[in-house]
């Protein structure tokens, strides 16, 4: 073999492209007679529509057509559940979708109301502010607590009820448990709601072609194999008619994984009905209330403990804020109320949920999708019980953690995938150990600290665990095939956004076949290009679709040693593949380049015999049983001014494991980007909703995505437990980088402001220079 | 309004509309669609280009205002597809982009800023890209590309 690249630091094939502006964008596709839509937006959070005047809209010179849910007919249609609930006993779900155009009502600011669709953006938005839409405002419902009493406004009226879902999990007996308890800690945790806002906005473009019945619709989607299937039954079209590309898409993180938004509804109709391209680009504004958020909730949990710091048992309540409509069931608090176990070993646990419809937009998984809040929950309870016990910090976690000869460790709730909650392997301790000596924390605690502290500076250190459960089901597949050129295609179903699936697949198969990496040209995303696949989401492109990509590249090379060897008269174990030929062991001018021998394997004289097939080619699918666990340790030493509370983060440390690593330099780049995401989500991102539902800062230059002053330089450091539940051992590592973030600075933040002597506690994420201030200057906390 | 502007060494003469942004000139009229819009309010810095050598946002200027000047982006910088400016090698490098959106943007910046201080700390290339929104990287591997540009 040439020299394994799995595993190395391997240079991504993509960058030339998008370096030079070449990678096609969106925005990018342009089309002969493409016109643009745009859409009209309430201004309401609830409120009932009395009616739509569209007569002045339709006369601006240019507009081709206005639409209203009235003129959908039959199409108009809640859309599909993406998720539906898990089979819990006693699991309640009200399914209200989200609607194309709203009819009768809005539910939430920025909803669609009508669609202009013109021959330039321009005008179609001058059009659309001459749609005269007669609202009668009904009280929005934002306050989740409020939300659930009687005679709250309702948010579907035919529910009867605000109550989305409700799902109850438990293990063992969390009652008894924390009757025989040395202590226990009860607390109410507050996490708000942020948005995903990759600067690529969203965007579709459809075409319908008449002569050939077939629509071609480019999508910012993270499914487009999802996508086409639902487009198709929508529309009354085979799923042969439509093609569904996802291009280069400008950063996903989960939002782009809905579906289906009004929108990739509704431009692909109109196309249709026009037979006119059709475009339409988000613009940043109706981002903010257009494309989904994520992390309300309040959760009241308690604790139990023994004497020496075991954890007992947990019992949680909490409301999930769904916003609206609940078109993705219940992944979110799933994930919420099985990823709080985090890497700990918790015999008893008694966990329930409300999810809540609100008047504000619908939350969808982002970036972590639910575990932040659990994993917040969890970390800031253990923190909170060191201090009574008189532990450490990081002993406290230490006495928790699974050992290493509990795997896999079944918790016997489920999860979101449908299936147990169970990891299937990992070490945690050194992981602990590793941050901790790369953080420096004795040194830190024992001399650092005092010696700045007597200076007056307000320095602290954080420690925290998580897990991040990755790689479910269902199923990814992939096609690997010799070009006659002797490059290597690879072509799998899922979308991607940024994460190097043309680099980190290409590696796979280049080991498999022995050619180049940057002889492996990988196509994703593209419907008539590989037909079946579920996406790209909860961190699972790699081990997903990485195994099916193996698989298929194992099946290839072993027709490139059986066509060599017909071809050479000679055995297979006599023959080598590299450098993009098969070579004959100990002959040197007996070899053939693999594009010569794809010829072979197609040729125009003989036959492919029974059970053989032509070319170099195969195709191969990988479901796991069940999600892979991956986990790490997070730590930051952090100064916090005592004037403007504005922060300097001193060192950051990620200690992961997440299995096989196929690139470690992809890998580490998916955990800065998280950690920053974190950092935004933990000190300056927070969607600012007053009590009417109206968003009061949609606009980047009020809500605050990290800059690079305010995203440290990470330490990084992996360990390595791979997953038995992939050949490659692979665990995912999209999410990891953004899960702890936020008990992390609460833990930091406290202890830099020497908070626990004061009796204050940090309860709530996010948090902002101004929020600290006022949790600091406050009166103690009084733990119930 | 009739306009001429001159984009990466090339003059070119349009007829457009006063409200024009001068983004939607370059991507849509000229088909450079290099150059990205993220936020169109300026706070992204997705959509620099250089006016006259110095960055500016192009969703915050129109197209009448490039007339008589000259205008350089992302498709200037390499001299052919696989000859990479040696800031472009950088990022590739470094592994500075995971989505590539805001790259453009961001290289646009660099270059004015290197070509200003060509041998910048760290701290000098965080301020100078502060204006410059990334959501994928956490910047670390943008500014070690940079450092490293600057080297060569």
């Amino acid at each position: 073999m040439t020299t394994r690249s799995f595993g190395e630091r391997i240079r991504r094939n993509e960058d030339p492209r998008l370096l030079t502006g070449r990678a096609l964008f969106i925005d990018d596709i342009e089309l002969p007679g493409l016109l643009h839509a745009t859409f009209v937006r309430s201004p309401h959070a609830h409120a009932r529509i009395r009616g739509i005047d569209t007569a002045a809209a339709r006369a601006v010179p240019g507009v081709i057509a206005v639409y209203t849910a009235a003129d959908l007919g039959d199409y108009w249609k809640p859309g599909p559940l993406l998720v539906p609930p898990p089979p819990i006993a006693g699991i309640v779900f009200n399914q209200r979708c989200q609607v194309p155009l709203a009819k009768d009502k809005v539910r939430h600011a920025g909803e669609p109301v009508a669609l202009v669709i013109a021959q330039s953006r321009y005008v179609a938005e001058d059009a659309a502010a001459e749609v005269a839409v007669d609202y009668e405002a009904l009280p929005a419902v934002v306050d989740l607590e409020a939300a659930l009493k009687p005679g709250a406004s309702l948010v579907h009226e035919d529910v009867g009820s605000n109550v989305s879902a409700h799902c109850r999990q438990t293990r063992g007996d969390y009652a008894r448990a924390a009757k025989g308890a040395h202590l226990v800690i009860k607390r109410r945790f507050l996490y708000d709601r942020g948005t995903s806002s990759p600067i690529e906005t969203r965007g579709v473009v459809a075409q319908w072609d008449a002569k050939s019945d077939r629509l071609t619709v480019w999508d910012t989607t993270q499914a487009p194999v999802g996508i086409r299937d639902g487009l198709a039954a929508m529309l009354g079209l085979s799923e042969r008619q439509v093609r569904v590309v996802a291009p280069y898409i400008g950063g996903g993180f989960g939002p782009k994984i809905m579906m289906f938004y009004p929108e990739e509804t509704l431009v692909p109709w109109a196309a249709m009905r026009l037979e006119r391209p059709v475009k339409w680009i988000e613009d940043r504004a109706e981002h903010f209330l257009a494309t989904t958020h994520e992390r309300g909730q309040i959760h009241d949990a308690e604790m139990a403990l023994a004497r020496d710091g075991k954890i007992l048992g947990i019992r949680d309540v909490f409301l999930h804020d769904g916003g609206a409509y609940d078109p993705y069931g219940l992944t979110v608090p799933i994930n919420s109320q099985c990823t709080l176990l985090n890497v700990y070993d918790v015999a008893h646990y008694d966990s329930t949920f409300t999810a809540v419809f609100t008047t504000l937009p619908i939350v969808t998984p982002y970036r972590g999708a639910g575990r932040q809040h659990g994993i917040f929950v969890m970390e800031r309870l253990l923190d909170l019980a060191a201090r009574e016990l008189g532990l450490d910090p990081v002993e406290i976690r230490r006495r928790n953690l699974i050992p290493p000869d509990a795997f896999p460790y079944n918790y016997g709730i489920i999860y979101q995938d449908f299936e147990p909650l169970e990891y299937d392997s990992g070490n945690y301790e050194p992981i602990l150990d590793k941050a901790l000596e790369l953080v420096g924390y004795q040194h830190f605690l024992r001399e650092e600290q005092p010696k700045l502290r007597a200076q007056g500076r307000r320095v602290g250190i954080g420690v925290v665990c998580y897990v991040e459960g990755t790689g479910i089901g269902p199923y990814e597949g992939a096609k690997v095939q010799v070009q006659s050129s002797g490059k290597v295609s690879v072509v799998t179903g899922i979308g991607t956004q940024g994460q190097g699936h043309y680099t980190a697949f290409a590696q796979i198969v280049a080991d498999q076949v022995g050619v180049k990496v940057s002889d492996v040209e990988v196509i994703t995303g593209d419907t008539d290009q590989f037909y079946w696949g579920a996406g790209t989401f909860a961190s699972r492109g790699a081990v997903v679709a990485g195994n099916a990509v193996n698989e298929a590249a194992k099946v290839v090379r072993r027709k490139i040693l059986r066509t060599a060897a017909e071809h050479f008269e000679c055995a297979e174990q006599d023959l080598l593949v590299e450098d993009g030929a098969v070579h004959v062991v100990g002959v040197r001018q007996k070899s053939i380049r693999l594009g010569e021998l794809a010829g072979k394997a197609n040729p125009m004289r003989g036959a492919v015999e029974p059970g053989t097939e032509p070319g170099l080619e195969a195709t191969s699918y990988f479901g796991p049983k069940m999600g892979a666990t991956a986990s790490g340790v997070h730590a930051m030493i952090v100064e916090v001014d005592r004037e403007t509370m504005m922060l300097e983060v001193k060192k950051y440390v990620v200690v992961h494991d997440c299995g096989t690593v196929i690139n470690p330099m992809i890998l580490e780049g998916q955990i800065h980007g998280g950690v920053a995401q974190g950092i935004g989500n933990a000190f300056y991102e927070k969607l600012v909703f007053d009590a009417d539902g109206q968003l009061l800062n949609a606009s980047l230059a009020d809500y605050l995505l990290p800059t690079a002053l305010d995203v440290p330089r990470m330490t990084l450091a992996h360990t390595v437990t791979p997953s038995p539940l992939n050949p490659l051992g692979i665990k995912g590592a999209g999410e990891a980088g953004a899960i702890p973030v936020g008990p992390l600075f609460a833990q930091a933040l406290e202890n830099a402001l020497g908070l626990p002597a004061k009796k204050i506690e940090i309860l709530e994420i996010p948090l902002s220079p101004s929020r600290l201030w006022e949790i600091a200057c406050a009166t103690p906390t009084t733990g119930r | 309004m009739r306009i001429k502007t001159t984009v990466n060494n090339k003059v070119y003469e349009r007829e457009v509309e006063p409200r024009l942004q001068l983004a939607d000139l370059l991507r849509h009229d000229l088909g450079l669609t290099g150059t990205h819009v993220g936020c169109e309010h300026g706070v992204c810095g997705a959509c620099t280009v250089l006016f006259d050598g110095l960055p500016v946002r192009s969703c915050l200027m129109l197209a009448v205002q490039a007339g008589g000047h000259e205008i350089h982006t992302v498709e200037s910088l390499a001299a052919a597809p696989d000859k990479l400016h040696p800031l472009q090698e950088a990022f590739r490098a470094s592994h500075a982009l995971q989505c590539g959106f805001c790259t453009p943007g961001i290289l646009m910046t660099m270059k004015a800023f290197l070509e200003e201080n060509p041998a910048p700390t760290e701290e000098e290339v965080r301020e100078a890209l502060s204006g410059n929104l990334c959501r994928c990287t956490g910047y670390q591997n943008i500014v070690d590309a940079v450092m490293l540009a600057s080297k060569k």
